[in-house]
């Protein structure tokens, strides 16, 4: 490493790994199975011929044949051609929140205490368990201020069809379900809180955003009635701005009738310093694989851990855990319960996690993560801002919470270098940059968000690799627009993805298409 | 200046005292308060949370919980026949090995360059699944069994612009729920009744309900409470004359053995994959599966991201993608189909190292062993005094119920008992089918031996005499 420039001369794994159908070898195991006892043997012959023959498969499924050190290398090659945030500086996916998952809460998962654990046994023998959902029940509840939590929804996307739901039940039990068809939702929000409570019927109005980047106060008064069933927002928004009349809001939809669903799957910032209760919502969700430590697996599984108050408590899925004094029971008897929105009861590893961690912080460590998110996202803020050809729009001189859209648009108007560009480039320093959710309403976006999680020295090293490519971009733009050139692969085309004849979900289908002339069959 | 706090933690680095004032410094301000100046007094919370004093470290941690785990009773320590919706197999240790990479474990959604490895370990994820259902299109895993197939149910709607569901009455009322919740808006669910005697769908009951509205039916096999599903095709037939689709949830792990939905006619298959390598973890190790064949309207409707295989800027180089991106809701807020985020992707990589290693011959013989004990143990069972099949004439899988009416004992009574052989017995079904009266579904799989198995029948042959020598104690006073 460069430590004058803070630059890493990177190169990832390159493997040029095979499919794995191409790695077969015939005959090869890669396990065995056991075999049934000579004494079932002679009991029921071989089982399969009950199989009535329109039932039995004939020719066995063409899954690959290899023995088990070559299933296993290449898969750990496969790892070593992802970058992880135990590898990288992991700042660069906004929204996320990235942060460390300690290692000895991997060995409490890890432990056959929890992953052998049947969810249907006899509840005196999983008392241990219950426990650690219904403590991490009475965390949330301090940390949000809601009266109860459900860890049943697997991820926030779950999490907002469960409230959605809880909404739609409520004003039903009202008798007021007809006219209340309206879910209100801003344009920085979550994708998912506009289309998961769509999947339910409700119409989705959004509200945008005025000059200061906080949602349209004005907007807002005009777009709810009493055809509101619920607003649906987050606070901080992707923007990282604190919308502090985030109250205003709430009360204008209650004056109402309808109500208020707090998506806090990103709430690393807030801890302990602000919570859904003060700011006026019914309900609120974290995700336990963001803010609380819980890792996040290539994209699950997680755990959308939903809080409501007291007046909700009556509609939330079942079964919740309770404590009758002596022992910890799972109960069904919720009169006005949604039903179920998960099998069981959720991502259970993912709460353990979570407590664990929650355990080693307490109140104050809690407050510390979000002060020290805060202070390490205005940081980044003041020396992203120095870069040539960077920006932050809106709120121009005020502090963002926890993270921040950027803009490359300055830079791209000088020397046609995109945020694509600057992603593509990142990967050679060993470094990730996610651009923001569609619709683009920020040109050339760019999303930052660096937790607690990360050094002084590595935030220094990932501006360092953001400077260096905006150098690059104003005088060699060559580089940036071909990379990446030190990762595992290079730049994806997109020739085959949205063409029906051409697409490849499996690898049968594209040999069937290389077969047919319509691919070029690659290598 | 920086307030100082009581301590450095090891997980936040910048909680050392001299680098936030230098970092302050930096940004030009006097505190870190002042940061959050644009939170307003009015919305602050102004007081300690009520939380445990905090374990600091690493020690304390593990005593604390390791302590609080110890109350756990596992499947490893006690035999266990639990089944329904979560099954106890065998977790190769290669999958385990992989799982907990921290290049897999810590990534989340990096570019398809640098996260090369998740992209085609997902994709071969759904090869692998391709080849054991026998299908050209499968999803990056969606949330568990019971998503995959209310997600199914909606596809078929969509695509047939139907909205009337026939679901087979056998399926596991915890997956109903969630069924029914997620299609409460526009859809109507309805149940179509079981033959007595083998828990096939009936299909005269069937025909009655089926009709030109009729979007899909949904029957599972083997299904919830354990019956292998023979009429596949007639079922399929007959929806499909009616102009809807055929939706089949199934076991993954008996494909070696049993004929993939799509040959018998299923248009758009659906399940669970934790029974491949993935521990049960008290209901959390839960994928969701769907998969259909590669054409345009199916592969349209789905919400899930779909990786598929691309060329790069490179000759020779494999690359992949998201096809049809602009569906989903990362793309198209509430126009997309449903919504997509954060699921199950880890279990799918664990999936496909379970596939990969077990191969054709695993896939087969796993069944092949899964078969004979489960046969086994029904018969051992139904030789009890009192107990019988409630499904006498149905070919099971790897699941059964039993019928124990005739013992004049509970499910509930008897499980206590068993318990206090350290043995788990079977899923309560009487509150689940108060119908069947009392009995219970026992789930057999490649871990049980034959020496397992004779060990619950001795056990409960033992519960029930010792029950009914009480019963005549009880009588005499």
């Amino acid at each position: 490493m460069d430590m004058r420039k803070k630059l890493r001369r990177f190169h990832q794994a390159r493997w040029d790994e095979p499919i794995i159908f191409e790695l077969s070898s015939k005959g090869e195991r890669g396990i065995l199975v056991p075999r049934a006892e000579k004494g079932i043997e002679a009991v029921v012959e071989d089982g399969i011929s009950k199989l009535p023959g329109k039932i039995r498969r004939k020719t066995p499924p063409n899954l690959p044949e290899l023995s088990q050190m070559q299933v296993l290398k290449h898969y750990l090659r496969l790892s070593q051609e992802n970058l992880g945030a135990d590898f990288n500086v992991d700042i660069g996916q906004g929204t996320c929140t990235m942060k460390y998952s300690p290692k000895v809460n991997e060995q409490f998962v890890r432990s056959p205490k929890v992953s052998a654990l049947h969810p249907l046994q006899d509840p005196s023998t999983v008392q241990g368990i219950l426990e650690i959902l219904y403590k991490t029940d009475l965390f949330m509840r301090e940390i949000s201020g809601m009266d109860r939590f459900s860890f049943q929804p697997a991820s926030g996307s779950q999490a907002i069809l469960a409230m959605a739901s809880i909404v739609k039940a409520y004003h039903a039990s009202r008798g007021d379900s007809g006219q209340r068809d309206e879910v209100i939702t801003t344009i920085f929000s979550h994708p998912s809180d506009a289309a998961a409570p769509a999947v339910l019927g409700y119409k989705i109005i959004t509200i945008d955003h005025d000059e200061s980047g906080l949602p349209d106060l004005k907007a807002m008064k005009k777009a709810v009635s009493k055809r509101t069933a619920a607003f649906f927002a987050t606070n901080p928004e992707d923007t990282g701005i604190f919308n502090p009349k985030i109250d205003e809001f709430t009360k204008i939809v209650h004056q109402q009738g309808g109500l208020c669903a707090y998506d806090q799957a990103n709430a690393n910032g807030l801890l302990g310093l602000t919570r859904a209760r003060e700011a006026g919502f019914d309900t609120c969700f974290f995700n336990l694989h963001k803010t609380f430590s819980s890792p996040h697996g290539c994209g699950g599984p997680g755990c959308g851990a939903m809080g409501v108050t007291k007046e909700l408590s009556e509609f939330l899925p079942v079964p919740v855990v309770r404590f009758d004094g002596k022992s910890y029971v799972l109960d069904y008897d919720v009169p006005l319960s949604i039903g179920k929105v998960r099998s069981f009861y959720g991502g259970v590893p993912a709460v353990l996690r979570a407590y664990a961690w929650i355990m080693s912080l307490g109140s104050e460590g809690l407050r510390e993560v979000a002060r020290v998110a805060i202070l390490n996202n205005n940081y980044l803020l003041k020396k992203v801002k120095e870069i040539p050809g960077a920006s932050a729009p809106y709120a121009e001189g005020q502090r963002r919470i926890e993270q921040v859209r950027y803009s490359w648009e300055p830079m791209t108007q000088d020397t046609g270098v995109t945020t694509e560009d600057v992603t593509c480039r990142m990967a050679d320093f060993g470094l990730h940059m996610w651009s923001s959710h569609h619709p683009f309403i920020v040109p050339q976006p760019f999303t930052l968000e660096p937790t607690e999680s990360y050094a002084k020295a590595e935030l220094d090293e990932y501006v360092a690799a953001l400077r260096q490519i905006s150098d690059e971009a104003h005088l060699l733009p060559e580089i940036v627009k071909t990379a990446p050139h030190q990762s595992v692969t290079h730049r994806p085309r997109s020739i085959n993805l949205d063409h029906p004849d051409k697409w490849a979900v499996t690898w049968r289908a594209y040999l069937k298409k290389c077969e047919k002339n319509l691919r070029r069959r690659i290598v | 200046m920086a307030r100082r706090r009581s301590g450095v933690h090891p997980y936040i680095p910048n909680s050392v005292p001299e680098v936030q004032e230098e970092m302050l410094r930096e940004i030009g301000a006097g505190n870190i308060e002042e940061l959050y100046a644009t939170i307003p007094e009015r919305l602050r919370l102004k007081r300690e949370m009520n939380l445990p004093k905090p374990l600091l470290s690493e020690v304390e941690l593990k005593k604390h919980v390791e302590a609080v785990l110890s109350r756990n009773e596992t499947c490893r320590e006690y035999l266990s026949f639990l089944g329904g919706g979560c099954w106890q197999h065998d977790v190769p240790a290669v999958c385990d090995e992989i799982n907990q990479r921290s290049e897999f474990l810590t990534a989340y959604a990096g570019e398809p360059f640098e996260d090369h490895g998740r992209f085609q370990a997902l994709f071969e994820y759904e090869s692998l699944m391709g080849e054991l259902l026998d299908m050209d299109v499968v999803n990056v895993p969606t949330y568990d069994g019971a998503q995959a197939a209310s997600t199914s149910i909606r596809m078929a709607s969509r695509i047939t612009g139907r909205s009337h569901i026939l679901v087979s009455e056998t399926l596991s009322p915890d997956k109903l729920l969630v069924i029914r919740n997620y299609c409460q808006s526009d859809l109507n669910i309805e149940p179509v009744t079981r033959c007595p005697m083998t828990g096939r769908v009936d299909l005269k009951d069937l025909k009655r309900k089926v009709s030109g509205r009729t979007a899909a039916v949904y029957f599972e096999n083997p299904s919830y409470l354990g019956c292998v599903e023979d009429q596949g095709k007639k079922i399929s037939d007959l929806i499909h004359r009616a102009g809807g689709l055929s939706v089949v949830g199934v076991d993954p792990i008996s494909l070696g053995v049993m004929a993939p939905p799509s040959h018998y006619g299923a248009d758009i298959v659906c399940g669970d994959i934790q029974p491949l390598g993935i521990h049960m973890h008290f209901g959390g190790g839960h994928g969701g599966f769907i998969a259909t064949r590669d054409e345009e309207r199916f592969v349209r409707e789905y919400p899930s991201r779909l990786f598929g295989i691309e060329e790069t800027a490179v000759e020779g180089e494999y690359g992949f993608g998201d096809v049809l991106y602009e569906r989903t809701s990362f793309a198209d807020r509430d126009k997309s189909k449903e919504f997509v985020g954060t699921a199950a992707a880890l279990w799918g990589i664990t999936a496909a190292v379970y596939l990969s290693l077990m191969g054709p011959k695993g896939m087969q013989e796993i069944g092949k062993t899964i078969m004979q004990k489960s046969q086994y143990a029904a018969k051992r069972l139904s030789e009890i005094h009192g107990l019988s099949l409630v499904f006498p004439e149905a070919v099971f899988f790897k699941e059964f119920v039993v019928d124990f009416n005739k013992t004049g004992k509970s499910v509930k009574s008897i499980n206590a008992a068993l318990l206090r052989e350290k043995i788990f017995g079977g899923v309560d079904l009487s509150g689940q089918f108060p119908e069947m009266g009392q009995a219970a579904l026992f789930c057999i799989t490649e871990i049980h031996t034959k020496e397992d198995i004779d060990r619950l029948a001795e056990s409960l042959k033992k519960s029930l005499d010792r029950s009914s020598k009480t019963r005549v104690v009880k009588k005499g006073r």
